[in-house]
Parts: structure tokens; C-alpha cells; sequence
């Protein structure tokens, strides 16, 4: 089936497969919020514990999505892997690190005698929390403004000389860091922070069955919504206003092309649909249990996490498809990344391609696992009942 | 090579080879816990008896506690192929993404996903989903182990692949080769059983604590049983495989068997070291040959171990550093002018290409395919060639620490079941501290193992084709030091938490009464 898709179509399958993991690891980044509103909506140690254990059943989904992401970029796109990974060094080993301490923040935080306190593994959770969205937002901006790198082939038969044999060779002075410095980077940074944290409310919304935390997350929501609803359109307006890094689809050449993104979302309407109906989507999971909270506080993630993907999904294609370098360099502009320059052999991608039918198996299970267990909202009492609590 | 920043090289593998073996610290007790947990469920579902169901989540909790850490010292590795080691990511990416990405698709998933029910649903779904999630995690954990080793095993002996001098990189042209690589294959086996064993101790050592203190007799015994039984099966395993990861050593990496063995000259006929002393100032001798001080052989043993032949011919060190012709072996030298030739031809290749030269284009792929196979000695072209001699007694010792430990479990295992079966087992207390002060001892036998594979195999990163020195990223060599010193302080802390953790709960012991999962 697969080995009928022409090299070209392949790629793109495999993009919009990455872009679709990327929307759903956003999506799920509401554990990372939830962990940053601990303190703020749990004012009791029981109030915290239930925030925890909520957030404690959930953590491993985003945890694993964005191993499969990683995976997922490595096997598609491995010139992304090696150029980004290698070069961004410092970004994405505090990205690590953010992941590192949270995967046992939930399991050893209330166990007797765990060596570092309780303190330590909230803080643990929150570090994650500020860390994992703010400086993943800060890296998928620069697919719109750009790194400083260049990639040459021809450097692996380096056997003298002073350069060692390595391809990709990264510019910025902070290997990675410097992404941080530029503020139209910045801006998604804030933006997934405040959009997890927005999203953790409206989970909060959805499973809590407790009158008085449930004021503080409707207060939160107000207060969270507003500067994640003006960095994204500062962030979506500055980027529609500049310049892309357009690719020439017979020469392969990149040159800089002004309000590039701007045209991909009028070239591609099916695109420009679907931002559109995300972006209205997460407006409307927020809006509504700030207007209606009795009867449409529990609907608020779905509404705003369909939407959060939809959205999502939508900038990545932005930066890949329509003939874009999804990862430019600005040192060098032929050393920019494409879905064409960057990506599997043909016959990776097709066995690949095989595996990804296997993506609606999982989605399924774990669909009907979730079911299972989170049958009911959650109170102080059944929390007492449970045999496993972190 | 003036062009290689050593520092570099040295740092990053120092932080490649304690991120990974910290995580194998964890991963072989889940492998194998998970199913012995699963075992226990079985049992309590088949025979309705809560006591199962009581050591059932006992076993559980510690799962718990060992999972997490395990988790978190995973992460890091996945993503250290591209942070440390990016030239390699994208040499060998189009072939080696695809099992990383098909462990996330495959098996974390389904492992995440249920562990959430095995620890939640108690109370909230049937008893046989319940135990089919239970199977699920044991299933998931094991799956992924599956990818990642079939991805170490591809790099030992790399197959079903071929480069491509338009990309500079190795495309897959056949996955199934990739995937039912032998060296995988048995790598895979060996691995998980060498973690099923791992677990077995675990829990016969835990059910010694118990029963030397005096207390969970059921529950010590029961799961000594199970554990046992367990741990005997799985030891048999360790060995067949091991035997045949030996041979595939001697049949694809001849120069890690060799320096496992210190077998310096090559010889027909070779015997066995079943136990040796290295003489410690070999350092001054000519091409890092030891002598030994003192050693016990097994006569044709070494040859039959190889190649299952008395009789055959095993190269030693000497011959693969400087070549035997009358064993058809090219020495290093040769092999890294052949090397030379492959990079300078590529190179040609591609500046032909560039210029639109096709006939020297032509002429110079042909040059490089010729060559290829030695790839990776060229950028050893003009050094000492000893550079690419393992450190010898490093997996001397390793490998024969290993084997040592090995027969003991297995030992241990046979003593234990026969003793618990004739319930004799309380009033052993020799046998109970010895399980007990088993459990350091699997741990040290599993991470002996990986030095074995992976220090045996230096410099090569895929074997013959791309050492460590054009494999890694290009940074600072402070900023992998720091990085280093970063993982090293959190991986220890974790690690004296999680021990911390683990000691206590076993104190604590199992929480539920009796009488409460009577009820529940």
C-alpha cells in the first residue's frame, strides 16, 4: 500500500505524523501546568495530595508522547535529530533534565524515608512545570525565526585539517540557549506555559468534586487565560507579518521571502480552516465555564484540548509544508532543513509507515484504559479508599 | 589526527556509559518483575486464594518504586544519540530511528497505559482485566527491551543496510534483516533472561530478609517458590544464549572475543581460561599483550566454544592487529589504507557529482564500495593502530566475574526451591543470608555483562564502519563535563532515594491485612 506513495507524499505523511505528536505532547502538557498550580489551588496538604494524585495518573501519557515524538522526529527526519539535538545542546538537555526529576517526583514524593523531603519533589514538579513548556515553546519557534547552524555532508571525509569529521555544526554562541534571547522565540515559550496551565484548570474542572477549590480554579482560569490569549496572537500575528524562509521546489534553493507564513496559510485554506477551528475551539473551552460554570465546567477540556491540537498541528504544517524550511538556519540559508532534504530514505519511511497503522490500535486502548479508571470524579473520599496513592 | 578533540570523545562516552548504566541499574528487575508479578496474579485469579493476591501487590509497590527511576534515567538516552552523538544519528539514523520510534509506538504506550490500571483499577475494573493489564505491562516492558537491543545488536553487526554516497549516510534496504539480525536476536534473549534471573534474586532475597526476621512466612515462601522456579528456567536460558553470544562474537567482533579471552597469539586447538591472573605491569609490553600470572585451561575448549569445533582456528590479538595471511586476515594498517580509500573516494564522489563528472563519479563509487567495509579504520589512517585494541583486562575479568556469578545463581536457585519444597527452608539460615547477599551481586553480574559487550567492541560505534572519534557531536568538551558531573549528582541522588525508598517499604512489608483483601 505504502510502497505506491511517491518519495514526496511520504515525507509529508511522516510530517504531518510528527506534527500530530507534537500537538498531542502540547496537549497532554497539561500535567506540566497542573504541576505549576499546585500550591495555588491546593491550600491544604489534602488538597494538594488530590491535585497530585490526579496529576499523577496522567503524567506518564505526556511523558511517553514526547519519547514517541523524539522517536518518531529521529526515524522520519534524522538530519533534524543530529543538527538540532547535537546544536541546541543546552535546550534540550534542560529539557531532559525537567523530565528526568518529575518521572519520580510522583512516585517518591509521599513515601517514608525518600531522602530528599516532600519540598524537594513538588519543587521537582514544579521545575518541570515551568521548564518542559516554556523551553519546548521557545524551541518550536525558532522552525519560524530560525538557528544559526550549517550542515555539510562533505565533512565526514575530513581526515586532516582542523575540523573534525562531524556534518552538523552549530553557531549560536549558547548552543541553544541564545533561542531564548530573541522574544519572538519567547512568546510561544509563554504562550504553552499559560496554555497548560489553562488546560490543567479545565482538567481540574472536569475531575474535581470539591466546592471550595473549585472557586480558586474558576479565578485561575480568568487569570491565566488572559496572558496566554495575548502572547499566542502576538506570537501568530508577528509570525504571519515576517519572513519565511521559502524553499524552490525543483532547485531546492532557500531565500527569505517575505509574509512566507502569511502566504501558506492563504495557499493552503484547508490549513487556515483548521487553525481557525482550533483557535475557536480553545476560546470557546475557555470562555464557556467562565460563563456557564455549572453547566459547562466538565466539557472545558475537550473543547480546549481538541482545540489546542487542532492549533498545533496546524503551525507545524505552517513551518513545513508549502515548499518552507521547517528548520532554517540563518547562518547559512542552504543548511536549512526541509521535509525533502531532511528526511528517511523511501524505504525507511514506507516500513515506517506500516508501524503507523498501528497509531489508532493505541489511541483505542488507551481510550478504554482511561475509561476504566477515571470512571467518576474524584473527591477527598475516594482518594482515601485507593490502595495506590502518590 | 590533529583534527579530533580526544577530550571530547573521552567525555562523552563517560557520559554515554553512566547514563547507561544507571538505567541498567532498574530495567532488569522490571523486565523480569513484571512477569513474575504477573505470575502471582494468575495465581490469585485461577485459585481465588487473596493471600496471592496480598503478595501480589506487595511485589507491586517495590515495582512501583523501581519503575519510576527506571523511567527516568531512560529518557536521557533515547535522546543522547542526538545530543552527543549527532554525526552519528544521522550515519546510521535511517536504519536505527526505526526501532527507537517503534519502541515508543509499540511498547511505551502500552506499558504506561496499563501500569495506570495494574495501580489503580483494583477497585474499578474486573478481576481478568485487571490481570490482562497486569500481563500487558510485563508484555510492553519486555517489547521494548525488544527495539532497543535489536538497535545495540545492529550496531555490533550491521546489516540489511547500504550507503549511500549521494545522502553520506547508511539507507535500510531490508528491515527483516534488521530486525532478525542474529546478533540481535540473541542479544535480545540473553538480555531479558539475564534480567529474569536478575529479579528472581530479588525476590528470594527480600522473602530471606523476611524469613530471617521472622516474619511473612507465607509470603516469603510463596514467592520463593515462584521466584525459583522462575529464576531456575531462566538461568538455563542465560547460558544458551550466552554461549551463542559468544559465538557470534567470534564469528562478527573477533577482536572483543579475543581480548575477552586475552588470547594473544591465534592458535588451533586453543583452550579455555576458566580462571586467570593478568600480570599488571603489561602495560610496558609490546601492543598491550598480557602475560598471565597464573591461569587454569580447559583444553580445545576455546575453539569449541567459537565454532563448535576442537579443532578450529582462533585468531588472537596479534593477528588481527598485524595480520595473518594464512588465515586470510588483513592487519591494521591494511585495513585503514583501505579505510583512507573509502573516505578520499567518497569524497571525490561527491565533488564529481557536484562539478557533473559522472564518469569519474562512476569511477569513484566503485573505488569506495570496494572499500567500504573498512570504512571506519580510515580515520585511524596514520596513527598508532593500537588505539583500536579494547581494554583487555577490563573484559577479561569482566566476562569471567560474570560467568562465575552466573553458575551461583543458578546454585542458589536449585538449593532454594528444593529447600522450600520440603518447607526445610527457615531453619537454613546460611542458605537465606546467602540469598539475601545474592541481590548485590545480580546487579554487579548485569552491568559486568554490558562492559563486556560495549568496552570490548570500543572504538567502533557500528563495528568496522564508524568509530567513536567521527561519531560524536561536535561541542565543547566543558560543556560535556558539565553535563557529566550534572547527570552524575542527580543520577546518585536518585539512586540513594530509590534505595532509600525501596529498604523501607520492604521493611514496612506488605501493608494490607489479610483480612482487607478478604473483603476487597
Amino acid at each position: 500500500m505504502f510502497e505506491a506513495f511517491s518519495y514526496i507524499s511520504l515525507q509529508q505523511y511522516w510530517w504531518m505524523i510528527v506534527s500530530l505528536l507534537g500537538a498531542i505532547l502540547v496537549f497532554l502538557m497539561f500535567v506540566q501546568g497542573g504541576q505549576t498550580l499546585i500550591y495555588t489551588i491546593g491550600k491544604t496538604n489534602e488538597e494538594r495530595t488530590l491535585l497530585i494524585n490526579l496529576l499523577g495518573r496522567k503524567w506518564e501519557f505526556t511523558f511517553t508522547t514526547l519519547v514517541t515524538f523524539g522517536g518518531a522526529f529521529f526515524a522520519s527526519f534524522p538530519l533534524f535529530y543530529s543538527t538540532s539535538f547535537g546544536g541546541a545542546y543546552w535546550v534540550w538537555i534542560l529539557i531532559l533534565f525537567a523530565f528526568i526529576v518529575q518521572a519520580v517526583s510522583y512516585e517518591y514524593r509521599s513515601k517514608v524515608n525518600n531522602f530528599l523531603g516532600k519540598r524537594t519533589y513538588e519543587t521537582f514538579l514544579l521545575l518541570n512545570g515551568i521548564i518542559a513548556p516554556l523551553l519546548i515553546g521557545t524551541a518550536v519557534a525558532t522552525f519560524f525565526t530560525g538557528s544559526q547552524f550549517s550542515v555539510n555532508m562533505n565533512n565526514i571525509t575530513l581526515l586532516t585539517g582542523d575540523k573534525m569529521p562531524v556534518i552538523s555544526e552549530w553557531k549560536g554562541l549558547a548552543h541553544g540557549l541564545e533561542a531564548a534571547l530573541n522574544p519572538h522565540n519567547l512568546l510561544l515559550g509563554l504562550t504553552v506555559l499559560f496554555l497548560a496551565r489553562v488546560l490543567a484548570l479545565l482538567y481540574f474542572m472536569n475531575r474535581i468534586k470539591h466546592a471550595a477549590m473549585m472557586e480558586r480554579v474558576k479565578k485561575q482560569l480568568l487569570f491565566n487565560a488572559i496572558p496566554f490569549v495575548v502572547f499566542f496572537l502576538s506570537f501568530v500575528i508577528w509570525t504571519l507579518l515576517s519572513s519565511g524562509f521559502a524553499v524552490n521546489p525543483s532547485t531546492g534553493v532557500v531565500s527569505i521571502e517575505s509574509f512566507k507564513y502569511l502566504h501558506n496559510l492563504l495557499q493552503m485554506p484547508v490549513v487556515a480552516i483548521l487553525l481557525v477551528l482550533g483557535v475557536a475551539l480553545v476560546l470557546l473551552g475557555i470562555i464557556r465555564p467562565l460563563l456557564f460554570f455549572e453547566k459547562c465546567s466538565t466539557k472545558g477540556i475537550w473543547l480546549a484540548g481538541l482545540g489546542t491540537i487542532l492549533t498545533v498541528f496546524s503551525l507545524f504544517l505552517l513551518a513545513g509544508f508549502n515548499h518552507t524550511a521547517y528548520y532554517p538556519s540563518t547562518f547559512d540559508l542552504q543548511s536549512s532543513l526541509t521535509i525533502a532534504n531532511s528526511s528517511s530514505s523511501q524505504y525507511t519511511l514506507t516500513a515506517m509507515s506500516y508501524v503507523s497503522l498501528l497509531v489508532p490500535f493505541v489511541l483505542a486502548y488507551i481510550w478504554i484504559a482511561w475509561r476504566a479508571i477515571d470512571n467518576k470524579k474524584i473527591d477527598m473520599e475516594e482518594l482515601n479508599n485507593e490502595s495506590h496513592t502518590y | 589526527m590533529e583534527n579530533i578533540d580526544f577530550s571530547l570523545v573521552d567525555w562523552s562516552r563517560a557520559q554515554f556509559a553512566l547514563t547507561a548504566m544507571y538505567h541498567w541499574l532498574f530495567v532488569p528487575l522490571t523486565l523480569g518483575l513484571s512477569f513474575i508479578i504477573a505470575f502471582m496474579e494468575t495465581l490469585y485469579v485461577k485459585t481465588g486464594n487473596s493471600e496471592w493476591k496480598r503478595i501480589t501487590k506487595f511485589w507491586m509497590t517495590l515495582f512501583g518504586i523501581n519503575f519510576a527511576i527506571g523511567v527516568a534515567t531512560g529518557i536521557i538516552l533515547e535522546f543522547e544519540f542526538g545530543t552527543n552523538w549527532s554525526n552519528y544519528s544521522w550515519f546510521v539514523g535511517d536504519i536505527f530511528g526505526a526501532p527507537l520510534a517503534i519502541e515508543g509506538i509499540m511498547a511505551f504506550f502500552l506499558e504506561s497505559t496499563f501500569i495506570a490500571v495494574m495501580f489503580f483499577g483494583w477497585n474499578k475494573v474486573s478481576k481478568k482485566f485487571h490481570l490482562v493489564s497486569t500481563w500487558l505491562v510485563a508484555i510492553g516492558s519486555n517489547l521494548s527491551a525488544l527495539w532497543i537491543l535489536v538497535a545495540n545488536g545492529w550496531m555490533q553487526n550491521p546489516t540489511g543496510m547500504r550507503f549511500n554516497p549521494d545522502t553520506a549516510r547508511n539507507e535500510m534496504v531490508n528491515f527483516w534483516q534488521v530486525l532478525f539480525n542474529p546478533v540481535s536476536i540473541n542479544k535480545f534473549l540473553h538480555t531479558i533472561s539475564s534480567g529474569y534471573v536478575l529479579a528472581s534474586i530479588f525476590v528470594i532475597g527480600v522473602s530471606a530478609w523476611y524469613l530471617l526476621k521472622n516474619r511473612e512466612h507465607q509470603l516469603a515462601k510463596k514467592s520463593m517458590i515462584v521466584a525459583s522456579v522462575f529464576g531456575l528456567l531462566t538461568t538455563a536460558f542465560v547460558v544458551l544464549t550466552g554461549d551463542g553470544s559468544a559465538r557470534n562474537m567470534a564469528k562478527y567482533q573477533p577482536m572483543k572475543f579475543a581480548a575477552m579471552e586475552n588470547l594473544y597469539v591465534g592458535q588451533q586447538n586453543a583452550p579455555l581460561v576458566a580462571i586467570g591472573i593478568l600480570k599488571e605491569d603489561s602495560k610496558e609490553t609490546l601492543h598491550k599483550k598480557q602475560d598471565f600470572r597464573f591461569q587454569i585451561e580447559i583444553p580445545n575448549m576455546l575453539s569449541y566454544m567459537a565454532f563448535l569445533d576442537p579443532n578450529a582456528y582462533v585468531p588472537g590479538i596479534k593477528d588481527i592487529v598485524h595480520g595473518n595471511p594464512e588465515h586470510n586476515i588483513l592487519s591494521f594498517q591494511q585495513r585503514s589504507e583501505k579505510g583512507k580509500i573509502a573516505i578520499r573516494a567518497l569524497s571525490d564522489y561527491r565533488n564529481a557529482k557536484k562539478a557533473g563528472n559522472d564518469s569519474l563519479a562512476k569511477v569513484s563509487q566503485a573505488t569506495f564500495e570496494a572499500n567500504y567495509a573498512n570504512f571506519g579504520y580510515g580515520y585511524y589512517a596514520g596513527r598508532d593502530v593500537h588505539e583500536l585494541i579494547p581494554n583487555i583486562p577490563m573484559t577479561f575479568y569482566s566476562f569471567r566475574i560474570m560467568v562465575g556469578m552466573g553458575v551461583h545463581f543458578g546454585a542458589l536457585f536449585l538449593v532454594i526451591l528444593l529447600l522450600t519444597l520440603k518447607n526445610k527452608i527457615d531453619k537454613k539460615r546460611f542458605i537465606l543470608y546467602t540469598a539475601l547477599w545474592t541481590i548485590p551481586l545480580a546487579y554487579i553480574a548485569a552491568e559486568l555483562g554490558w562492559i563486556v559487550a560495549e568496552m570490548g567492541r570500543q572504538p567502533w560505534v557500528i563495528q568496522d564502519i564508524l568509530p567513536t572519534i567521527a561519531a560524536v557531536s561536535q561541542l565543547k568538551s566543558t560543556s560535556v563535563q558539565i553535563t557529566f558531573w550534572m547527570f552524575f549528582i542527580l543520577f546518585t541522588g536518585l539512586l540513594i532515594a530509590e534505595i532509600r525508598i525501596m529498604t523501607t517499604s520492604i521493611k514496612i512489608g506488605p501493608t494490607e491485612d489479610l483480612k482487607d483483601s478478604v473483603k476487597n
